[in-house]
């Protein structure tokens, strides 16, 4: 690892700490810059010891499709609950357990979050040994169905970048 | 134009503010007030932010900033006590 | 309120209105749902699209008004987007721990553990 022995343990923290920074400056000037630089090199070595272990991606792009498709199903997702919260019909809510393939940790969690922002889902808890999801569904007609769409559209690309 | 649908916008988020406060209130268990809470200071920052865009300054985003870390905080610490009875263990 | 070219004031005034309305929606649904799980939905996912809506709208109307990058609103829209699925799960399994009532239609249980 040449990044780790130039001072940088976690070149990819660094490079966010440094756009987090211009960010809250509210714009890219000298002084931000200096700012971001200072602390996207100090921060990582301060910290690089809390840290569990260290993430790895495999397939950083595949990363920004998926979240492409995930900002489309956001939005898609706002749709579907107005049309539900404003008609006068009462919702068929259900608890689903969904049987998770991935289970690398870090995955697991992008596609809890992942299901809670998309379409009439909230995922609710991992089961203990990490087999399976527990979701409560606003409106569902078919179970099997629910669990084969979060199969292909969010665990397939999670499980290209994480195993 | 953006003057009308700014004061449209503050009057519908103050509306939205207000059916929380009837969530709150009504509950009817812990989690529901809490999420009830959690709602609210949502509407809290875009409320900041709309009297930003009002005023015409930016003086007020890092209250929306604090607003978003704190109350984010104070949600989990709420939920965590529900669930084990103790904030740290 | 700055001169802004006419198109873009219909794009912020747009996104205003949508922001405002969807808050609004979640709220409804806060109020109108019949249990706690089903009240759950509103907030997380209307809410926060409502809240990104007017957060992109005033950093629009900032940058175009004043010729400025005005970018720091992406780092509140950014951080939403991220708590949110993480409180509404410790909510549920809160309210899971506390047997909260479910209405009679939610198919499937909660498992214990």
């Amino acid at each position: 690892m040449t990044a780790e022995r130039l001072g940088f343990p976690q070149p990819w923290l660094t490079v966010a700490l440094f756009v987090v920074w211009q960010f809250l400056a509210d714009g890219v000037s000298g002084a931000s810059v200096v700012m971001g630089l200072i602390l996207a090199i100090v921060i990582p070595q301060i910290t690089h010891r809390f840290w569990p272990d260290h993430p790895r991606l495999s397939r950083p792009w595949v990363l920004v499709r998926y979240l492409v498709v995930v900002f489309y199903d956001i939005i898609v997702a706002s749709i579907t609950v107005t049309i539900l919260i404003l008609n006068p019909r009462r919702p068929r809510p259900a608890f689903v357990s969904y049987p998770l393939t991935l289970n690398h940790p870090l995955g697991v969690t992008i596609l809890a979050s992942t299901i809670s922002l998309t379409p009439g889902t909230v995922s609710s808890d991992v089961s203990d040994d990490g087999r399976l999801l527990l979701i409560h569904a606003l409106d569902v007609d078919d179970e099997a169905e629910l669990i084969r769409t979060i199969h292909e559209r969010y665990e397939k690309p999670l499980l290209e970048m994480f195993q | 134009m953006i003057t009308i649908a700014l004061y449209v916008t503050l009057a519908m988020v103050s509306a939205a503010a207000l059916l929380n406060v009837y969530r709150l209130v009504k509950g009817p268990d812990a989690p529901d007030r809490i999420l009830a809470l959690d709602t609210l200071y949502i509407n809290g920052i875009a409320l900041v932010i709309l009297l930003d865009v009002a005023l015409g300054t930016r003086l007020y985003l890092e209250v929306a900033l604090l607003m978003a870390i704190m109350g984010f905080v104070g949600t989990v610490a709420l939920a965590k006590y529900l669930k084990r009875g103790s904030v740290i263990e | 309120m700055g001169s802004l070219h006419p198109v873009a004031e219909w794009i912020v005034s747009l996104l205003l209105l949508a922001g405002g309305f969807f808050t609004l929606v979640g709220a409804i649904g806060l109020v109108r749902l019949p249990d706690f799980y089903a009240r759950l939905h509103g907030p997380t996912k209307a809410t926060t699209l409502g809240v990104g809506s007017v957060v992109i709208a005033s950093m629009l109307y900032f940058t175009l008004s004043t010729g400025e990058i005005a970018i720091t609103e992406i780092l509140i829209t950014a951080f939403l987007f991220l708590t949110a699925p993480v409180s509404a799960n410790f909510l549920a399994k809160a309210a899971m721990h506390l047997n909260v009532e479910r209405s009679e239609e939610t198919r499937g249980q909660p498992w214990e553990q």
